[in-house]
C-alpha cells in the first residue's frame, strides 16, 4: 500500500448532483469530499441508490444532460474538472481517468471486433499506428490473462463468455496507462468464481502500473480483499472514510456497523445468531433535506439529529453523527 | 422539513389514482389521438347525415350549369363549391363521398382484419405446421403487387363498391396476421395462459377469454391503420379509373375527374384529395394514439 | 451463414412459384377467358375457336405449367394488343421503371435517415416533432394527389420542372419525389427508434469513457448498429416502390412498366398483365432475400451462427 503524502492524484471538496424531476428535485448526491493518492484503491460502499455510480460519472463527466452537477472542487492533477471545457474533459477520458462499468455482456460494441475497440482506445489518444496499437493490444491481453491473445483480436465481442469480456474492458482501459480507473461493480454481473479472478486482476495490476483505483461496490466482501480506503455512502453522503483496516476494525457510524452485521464476520458471527438487519428504507432524497439521513433508521436518533451533523473523528477516520464515539458505547462496542 | 419514509407501495395502489382514472388523463391529455377521434366521428357524422346536409342530389345532372365557380369564385350560395363537367353540385358529391371512403374502409378493414386475426392466432398459438403455412402465405401475398393485382381482378369482374370492397378485404389481411402472430406469441407464453390448460380449459375458451383481451388493443392499432390504407388504396384505384364507377361519388374519383381541368380549375383536385388526406391522417393519428395511450412504454 | 442462405433461397423460390400459380390463375376468374377476350359481340363459334387458337380448352394445370415453363426461358408470350413479345415489351419498359425505383429509394435514405439520427439525438425537441409530423403526414397524403400537385405547382405555374414525359433527368425529380416520400416515414421512424435504443447502450456509453467525441460516438458507434435493421426495410421498400409505379407513372405518363401495366389491364391483354404480376413479384422476392442477407452480415451475431 503507497499512499503518499504528497498532493492527492483526485480532490473533490463539495461534490452534489441534483436531479430535477416531476415531483421536484432529487438530490441524489449531497456534498460529498474526498482525496485519493496515487497508487491508492478506494472502495466506496453503499446500498443501491446511495449515489455511488452517479458519483463515478460525475468525475468522468459522463453524467446524463438534464443532472445539475456542482462542486467547491474537483482537482485532477492540477485539472480542475468543474470548470474544464469539453476538450479538455475528452482528452483526460480514457487517456487520465479510465472506466469500467458493471455488465461486461453489453459495454463492448456487437458491430466491431475486440482488436478494433481496443486499437482505438489507444489511437484515439495517442498518434501512433495501427501496428504499433495492435501490438500493444495483444501485450495487454497477456496481461489480463487472455490465451492466444493475437487471435483473439479478430473475435467479435458475442464470442466470448463474460469473464474475458470484463478482461477486455480492463485492458481497454489499460491501453494508454492511464494514472485512475474507476470500476463501478466491475463483478457483480460475473459468477462467483470469476468475481475473485478478476478481483485480483486488479488488484494485481493496478498495483504493477501504480494506477489509484476508485472501486464502487455494495459488497463488503469485495471491500475487504482491495481497498485501501473506504468511503461508506448513504443516501447521497459520505458518513465514515478511513483506512480499511480502521473502517473495519473499530466502525463509527452506525449504518457502518450495521451493515457490517449483516454478512458472517469471523470471530464476531455467533453461530446460530440470526445475520443483522437494518430495519426501514432508504429516505426518499427529493425535496429538502436537513439533518442525517440516516436518523429514521438508526437505533439511536435523537432530536438533535434533525439538524446539522457535525464531522467527527480524527483524519485519516472520519464520519458523520452526533455521538463523538458515534454511539459505540451505547452499543456495547469497546471504545 | 421532515424526511418522510418512501409511501408504503401497497397504500400507493390503494389511494392513488385507479388503472380507469390513470387511462383517462392520458387520453384526455394526448391531443393527437382527441384531434383524430375528433375529425373521424364529424366525417362520420357527416356521412350518416348526407342526406340532410346535401344541398343537391350528387347523381342530379343538368347540363346548362356545367362547369359553375365556386362562391369563392365568383358563383352563387347555390352550389357552394360549384359543379362539375356535368353539372352535379360539387358539396353534395363531397359529401356523399365521405359515406364511400368510410363504408370502404370499415367493411374492408372489417374483413382484411377478421381473416388476418383468425390467421396470425392460429399460427401464433398452435405453431408448429400451422405456424409454417401461415407464414408461408404471409409472404406470398407480400410478393403480390397489391395495387397491380387488385386492379387486375376489379378490371376482370367490374368495379362497383361490392367488387372494391371484396378485392380489399381479401388482400389487406397481412398486417393483421403479422402483428397478431407476434402479439399471440408474445401472449401465448405468459403463467395465465399455462394455467387455463392447466385446468382444462377448450382451445377455443383458451383463445378467446386469455389471449384475446390482451392483443385487443393491439388489434384495435391495426383496425385504424387498415382502415386508412383501404381508404387510400380505393381512392388510388378510382383515380385509375378500376374501383368505384362513375357516377357513385368517390374523393378518388372526383380528383380524376378533376384532373383535365386541374389548371384552371385547381380545386376541382385539391378539395377532394384535402378531404382525403384529413381523414387518413386523422384516422392514422387515432391509431397512433390508440397505441401511446394503451401501452405508452412502447412509445418508438 | 451458407446454410442460412440456401434456406432462404428455398423459401423464396417457394413462394415465387406459389405467386406464379395465383398470378396465372387470375386469367381464369373472369370464367372463361375465351369469352372475355372474344368480347360482349363474338357469336359461339369465334369464341370456339379463340378457344382452341389460344390452347384454352386444355386443363388448367397443363396451361399453367406449359406457361411456366415458357416463362422460365424468357418467353411470355405474344401482347394481345400490340401484337409483339411481352418479353420485349417489358424488356424496353422496365429501365424506367427500375431508374424510377432505385431514385425513389436514395432519395427516402437521404432525406429519413438524417432526420431520424437528429429526431433521435434531440427527442421531443422541435426537429423531433417536425419529422414525426411529416412522418404522420407523408403517410396520409395520396400520392397520385400529391403528384398532381407538384406538377401544378412546379411544373406549370413555376416551370422549374417538365410535367411529363421521360427523356432528361429532370423528368425524374418529381416521380421520384412523390414515390420516395411513402417511403420516408417508415424508414425515418426506424432509424430514430434504432438510434434512441442505441444511444441508452453500455457501449455507448463505453465509447464516451474512452474519449470518443460525439460525431465519432453517433456515427462509428451508434449509427453502424442502428442501421441494420433500416437497410433491409429499405430493400423492402424498394420492391414496394416497384408496385406503387403504377400510379406515379400515370400521373406523370411515365412509359415505364407500371404505365405498361396500367394501360394492358384496360385493356384486358392478360399475358402482359400475367408476365407483369410474376415480375414485380420475382424483384421483390428478390429484394427482400438480398435485405435478408444483407442483414444477416451486417450484424456480426449472425454471420458467424
Amino acid at each position: 500500500m503507497t499512499t503518499d503524502t504528497q498532493e492527492p492524484l483526485l480532490s473533490v471538496r463539495g461534490l452534489t448532483l441534483d436531479i430535477p424531476m416531476a415531483s421536484g428535485v432529487l438530490h441524489a448526491v449531497r456534498g460529498i469530499d474526498f482525496d485519493l493518492h496515487r497508487g491508492e484503491t478506494l472502495c466506496i460502499v453503499g446500498e443501491s441508490g446511495s449515489g455511488k455510480s452517479l458519483t463515478s460519472l460525475a468525475i468522468m463527466g459522463l453524467l446524463d444532460k438534464n443532472i445539475r452537477r456542482s462542486a467547491t472542487r474537483m482537482d485532477f492533477n492540477g485539472i480542475e474538472l468543474t470548470t474544464a471545457s469539453n476538450r479538455q474533459k475528452r482528452a483526460l477520458r480514457g487517456d487520465r481517468i479510465a472506466m469500467i462499468f458493471q455488465e461486461p455482456m453489453t459495454s463492448l460494441n456487437p458491430a466491431y471486433t475486440i482488436g478494433d475497440q481496443l486499437i482505438e482506445a489507444l489511437r484515439l489518444h495517442r498518434k501512433v499506428s495501427r501496428a504499433v496499437a495492435r501490438a500493444r493490444a495483444v501485450e495487454l491481453l497477456e496481461k489480463v490473462g487472455i490465451t492466444a491473445a493475437a487471435s483473439r483480436l479478430g473475435q467479435y465481442p458475442h464470442q466470448l463468455s463474460g469473464g474475458l469480456r470484463q478482461r477486455v474492458v480492463i485492458a481497454m482501459a489499460l491501453m494508454c496507462e492511464p494514472e485512475l480507473i474507476i470500476a463501478d461493480e466491475p463483478t457483480t454481473a460475473l459468477d462467483v468464481t470469476i468475481q475473485a479472478q478478476i478481483l485480483s486482476l486488479l488488484v494485481e495490476l493496478t498495483r504493477e502500473m501504480n494506477v489509484a483505483m476508485i472501486l464502487i461496490t455494495h459488497d463488503l466482501g469485495v471491500v475487504a480483499r482491495v481497498a485501501d480506503n473506504v468511503g461508506v455512502m448513504y443516501a447521497g453522503e459520505l458518513v465514515e472514510t478511513g483506512p480499511a483496516a480502521n473502517v473495519f476494525g473499530k466502525p463509527m457510524h452506525p449504518y457502518t456497523r450495521g451493515l457490517l452485521r449483516c454478512i458472517p464476520q469471523p470471530g464476531k458471527t455467533q453461530r446460530g445468531e440470526p445475520l443483522g438487519t437494518i430495519p426501514g428504507i432508504v429516505p426518499s432524497l427529493v425535496g429538502d433535506i436537513t439533518g442525517c439521513a440516516f436518523r429514521t433508521r438508526c437505533p439511536h436518533a435523537a432530536d438533535a439529529c434533525h439538524a446539522a451533523i457535525p464531522e467527527q473523528g480524527v483524519p485519516p477516520h472520519e464520519f458523520r453523527c452526533i455521538h463523538a464515539d458515534g454511539a459505540r458505547a451505547l452499543e456495547g462496542e469497546p471504545a | 422539513m421532515a424526511i418522510q419514509n418512501t409511501i408504503d407501495p401497497l397504500l400507493e395502489e390503494l389511494t392513488g389514482p385507479t388503472p380507469r382514472q390513470i387511462l383517462r388523463k392520458r387520453v384526455t391529455g394526448h391531443t393527437g389521438l382527441l384531434f383524430g377521434v375528433g375529425v373521424v366521428l364529424l366525417l362520420i357524422v357527416v356521412a350518416i347525415l348526407a342526406p340532410v346536409l346535401a344541398p343537391h342530389d350528387p347523381y342530379a345532372q343538368s347540363l346548362a350549369n356545367r362547369m359553375v365557380k365556386p362562391v369563392f369564385m365568383g358563383g352563387t350560395w347555390e352550389h357552394p363549391l360549384g359543379t362539375d363537367h356535368l353539372g352535379r353540385d360539387y358539396l353534395s358529391r363531397l359529401i356523399y363521398g365521405a359515406r364511400v371512403s368510410l363504408l370502404i374502409g370499415a367493411v374492408a378493414a372489417l374483413i382484411s382484419g377478421v381473416i388476418g386475426t383468425a390467421m396470425g392466432v392460429a399460427a401464433g398459438y398452435f405453431g408448429g405446421k400451422v405456424d409454417a403455412v401461415v407464414t408461408f402465405m404471409i409472404n406470398v401475398r407480400l410478393a403480390m403487387p397489391v395495387v397491380l393485382v387488385a386492379l387486375a381482378v376489379v378490371a376482370i369482374l367490374g368495379g362497383s363498391l361490392q367488387v372494391v370492397i371484396g378485392v380489399l378485404g381479401l388482400l389487406l389481411w397481412d398486417r393483421f396476421a403479422v402483428v397478431m402472430r407476434a402479439s399471440t406469441l408474445q401472449v401465448r407464453n405468459r403463467e395465465y395462459v399455462a394455467a387455463a390448460q392447466a385446468i382444462g380449459a377448450s382451445t377455443t375458451r383458451v383463445v378467446l377469454s386469455e389471449i384475446m383481451p390482451n392483443i385487443v388493443n393491439n388489434l384495435i392499432v391495426i383496425v385504424t391503420l387498415e382502415m386508412a390504407h383501404a381508404i387510400l388504396l380505393e381512392a388510388a384505384l378510382s383515380f385509375l379509373g378500376l374501383g368505384v364507377q362513375p357516377p357513385t361519388p368517390s374523393w378518388g374519383l372526383m380528383v380524376s375527374e378533376g384532373k383535365n381541368m386541374m389548371l384552371f380549375e385547381p380545386w376541382l383536385v385539391l378539395i377532394p384529395g384535402v378531404v382525403l388526406f384529413v381523414l387518413v391522417l386523422a384516422i392514422n393519428l387515432m391509431g397512433d394514439g390508440l397505441r401511446d395511450v394503451t401501452a405508452p412504454d412502447n412509445r418508438s | 451463414m451458407l446454410p442460412f442462405i440456401l434456406k432462404r433461397l428455398g423459401l423464396a423460390f417457394l413462394v415465387a412459384l406459389t405467386v406464379s400459380f395465383i398470378s396465372f390463375s387470375l386469367l381464369f376468374l373472369s370464367g372463361d377467358p375465351a369469352a372475355a377476350l372474344a368480347g360482349e359481340t363474338a357469336s359461339g363459334e369465334d369464341i370456339e375457336a379463340i378457344r382452341r387458337v389460344y390452347g384454352f380448352d386444355r386443363p388448367m394445370l397443363v396451361q399453367y405449367f406449359e406457361w411456366l415453363f415458357k416463362a422460365l426461358r424468357g418467353d411470355f408470350g405474344e401482347s394481345y394488343y400490340f401484337k409483339l413479345p411481352v418479353s420485349t415489351l417489358i424488356g424496353d419498359r422496365l429501365s424506367v421503371t427500375m431508374t424510377l425505383g432505385v431514385c425513389g429509394t436514395t432519395f427516402a435514405l437521404l432525406t429519413a435517415v438524417p432526420l431520424g439520427v437528429v429526431a433521435a439525438i434531440r427527442p421531443n425537441s422541435i426537429i423531433d416533432r417536425i419529422a414525426l409530423f411529416i412522418s404522420v403526414a407523408g403517410q396520409a397524403m395520396p400520392s397520385f394527389w400529391f403528384g398532381l400537385i407538384l406538377i401544378v405547382v412546379f411544373g406549370i405555374k413555376l416551370g422549374w420542372l417538365p410535367p411529363s414525359g421521360a427523356s432528361t433527368w429532370r423528368h425524374f425529380i418529381m416521380p421520384t419525389i412523390v414515390l420516395g416520400y411513402y417511403a420516408m416515414p417508415a424508414i425515418m421512424r426506424l432509424t430514430r427508434a434504432g438510434m434512441l435504443e442505441v444511444l441508452n447502450s453500455d457501449y455507448i456509453r463505453t465509447a464516451r469513457a474512452k474519449g470518443a467525441g460525439e460525431g465519432r460516438v453517433l456515427f462509428k458507434h451508434a449509427l453502424r448498429n442502428a442501421i441494420i435493421p433500416v437497410v433491409s426495410l429499405a430493400a423492402v421498400q424498394m420492391g414496394f416502390m416497384l408496385g406503387g409505379s403504377i400510379v406515379v407513372e400515370s400521373v406523370f405518363a411515365l412509359h415505364g412498366a407500371g404505365y405498361l401495366a396500367w394501360e394492358s389491364i384496360a385493356r384486358n391483354d392478360l399475358p402482359t398483365v400475367q408476365a407483369l404480376i410474376l415480375i414485380f413479384s420475382m424483384f421483390y422476392i428478390i429484394f427482400t432475400f438480398l435485405a435478408d442477407v444483407l442483414n444477416a452480415w451486417l450484424d456480426p451475431r449472425m454471420r458467424s451462427s
